[in-house]
């Protein structure tokens, strides 16, 4: 499936007090209105103008900080198709698979906020067609692939039973 | 070839040898929540059909974040911890126990153990040898559930660091040098292996902020080799049979050394909004830079002998016109130790507020959070921007005794000279 919409873009060190700020944790218990909120701390036109299939477009060590997962799922419910970006912090990247949220791994200098991408993940193929220019990465371990494709940790353990390496 | 600690600690667990870059599933020693955490992992566990734990004893749920609660929502959820625990038979550490990472220490974490915390900051626990990391609400809910988890065994950096700190001088400092030497993303996936004569001769307190802070490097973890001084913490708190010793190969094999020499390092601030943006207390950046809040507490700088340190400096002077002193002590232990040594006391003569056991104002909910444009100093590990409450407000961070200081002066001051 491809997937297309436009590119939010973020700078560096995007921490989750950024993306879901301690001051909501009242709302984790209400995660449409906790998604109102959605990195509000570091671009507020993000949440209200977000439409279902855009990117949340990162640059260096996304996601850092807290461990907290409502990071992961409020960008999603935003209708975000991925999060890309040049790095990412190892706990953030973790949820996001664990949720079914792809994130992909390019060089983001090459895309500018507003640009229209198209995300093809069984291929490894993202384009970015505001540009004509065209990034591949390469596949996850095993076991992400499989928590990914098949809709996020909870699925995959209800389909498996148990965790396994290879699929 | 010689291993590090974690892939000794991994192997273990998997039942293999393993080396840096494989995965494997491992088997889990302890998994914990908090309560800003523990209600997705608790519905997760539901979602996956699991209706017992595998080993509720070894299982912890700690009310820390909003504790007391801060809002009719999160006392909501904390019935539902609360519920959790009573059915599955795991430990509750409710309001009024402290910080989880702090409990684990003092209660929990034992060498050659396999932690997993659905907090960002459960690395902390790799100062007994353990391998110890923080992983989100779902992952933590199966180690509940299932007592596994999946993980790559990481590359590890060594750290070694020589030379004495200067008096004033503390772990603290050192670990902000250390994360603004290699930045916040520096030892992203990998373990920080602290070896050396100096790190050796760390206390136990001081080699907890530096595990503590790994994750402010990226780290997956950090983690120190056990010995005596692991073997004396584990006896205060009536474990002394959970010492076992750790060390790694003397022909391990690292993907990258650091040397510090400790006897040049200066107190160091992190600047707002990252806590890589560091100063040497003698760069004209610190100068003159007021401060409106102080808070000393949480899980990297809340123990016994941080609020000594702060105590000490605040002895028989009075807070600054003008700002204000916030203190949370770490855990119930720390909080009636502190009491029975009448540093609270001091505290309050001081001027200081004084809060019961917690994470308090560092995650920006409750207990000090900050108003516009203000600028706070604090013992935390993190300050980012909105970390505390307020995305108009500016979190720098430093040591107990720079904190203590500057709340006598009422700007960002060199403890140096009053110790
Ligand atoms: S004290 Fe702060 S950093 Fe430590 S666990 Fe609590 S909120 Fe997290």
């Amino acid at each position: 499936m491809i997937q297309k919409g436009r590119a939010w873009k973020f700078n560096d060190n995007i921490s989750t007090d950024l993306i879901a700020p301690g001051r909501y944790a009242h709302l984790r218990s209400n995660l449409p209105e906790l998604a109102k909120h959605t990195l509000e701390d570091a671009r507020a036109d993000f949440a209200p103008n977000v439409k279902k299939g855009d990117f949340v477009v990162g640059s260096r060590n996304f996601g850092l900080g807290s461990s907290r997962e409502h990071a992961a799922i409020i960008i999603k419910m935003c209708g975000t198709s991925a999060v890309i970006a040049k790095s990412f912090a190892r706990i953030f990247f973790r949820n996001c698979i664990n949720i079914g949220l792809p994130v992909i791994e390019v060089d983001t200098d090459k895309i500018d906020d507003g640009d229209i991408l198209e995300l093809d993940l069984q291929k490894g193929v993202l384009l970015n067609t505001t540009k004509g220019t065209s990034f591949t990465f390469p596949p996850l371990p095993t076991i992400m692939t499989a928590i990914l494709s098949e809709g996020g940790m909870v699925e995959y353990l209800k389909n498996h039973g148990d965790l396994v390496l290879k699929a | 070839m010689g291993k590090t600690m974690v892939e000794k600690i991994i192997g273990k667990h998997a039942g293999k040898e393993v080396v840096a870059g494989e995965l494997a599933i491992v088997d889990v020693d302890l998994a914990y929540v908090q309560d800003w955490t523990g209600p997705l992992a608790i519905s997760q566990i539901r979602e996956m059909g699991f209706k017992e734990l595998k080993r509720p004893e070894r299982v912890a749920i700690f009310i820390d974040h909003s504790s007391p609660s801060s809002a009719k929502e999160i006392a909501t959820s904390h019935i539902g911890l609360r519920e959790f625990a009573r059915n599955t038979g795991c430990k509750l550490f409710d309001v009024g126990s402290g910080v989880c990472h702090v409990i684990v220490a003092e209660k929990l974490a034992r060498p050659w153990d396999l932690i997993i915390g659905a907090d960002s900051h459960t690395c902390m626990g790799g100062a007994f040898g353990a391998l110890a990391t923080g992983m989100g609400s779902t992952d933590v809910a199966v180690a509940i559930a299932f007592g596994k988890t999946w993980l790559k065994v990481p590359a590890a950096v060594k750290v070694e660091v020589k030379g004495k700190l200067q008096k004033g001088v503390y772990a603290k400092d050192l670990m902000l040098y250390l994360i603004g030497k290699i930045g916040a993303d520096g030892a992203s996936y990998k373990s920080l292996e602290f070896v050396g004569e100096t790190t050796e001769n760390l206390p136990m307190h001081e080699r907890l902020v530096l595990t503590n802070m790994a994750i402010e490097a990226g780290a997956k973890c950090g983690i120190f080799p056990s010995d005596i001084k692991t073997k004396a913490y584990l006896a205060e708190y009536g474990r002394e049979g959970d010492y076992k010793e750790i060390a790694p190969d003397p022909d391990a094999v690292y993907e990258r050394k650091i040397e510090i020499d400790a006897s040049m390092l200066e107190p160091i601030i992190a600047f707002p909004h990252t806590v890589d943006n560091v100063r040497a207390i003698s760069h004209p950046d610190c100068a003159d830079v007021s401060i409106d809040q102080i808070y000393i507490g949480t899980c990297t700088n809340g123990r016994f002998e941080d609020l000594k340190v702060a105590a000490d400096i605040l002895k028989g002077r009075h807070v600054k016109e003008g700002t204000r002193l916030v203190i949370t002590p770490g855990s119930k232990d720390i909080y009636q130790k502190a009491m029975r040594a009448g540093l609270l006391d001091i505290f309050v003569e001081a001027g200081g507020a004084v809060n019961s056991p917690g994470c308090g104002a560092c995650p920006g909910a409750q207990t000090g959070i900050l108003g516009d444009g203000e600028k706070c100093l604090s013992t935390m590990n993190r300050n980012f921007k909105g970390r505390m409450g307020n995305p108009n407000s500016f979190i720098y961070l430093a040591s107990p005794a720079v904190c203590a200081i500057s709340a006598i002066t009422g700007k960002i001051t060199d403890p140096r000279r009053f110790i």
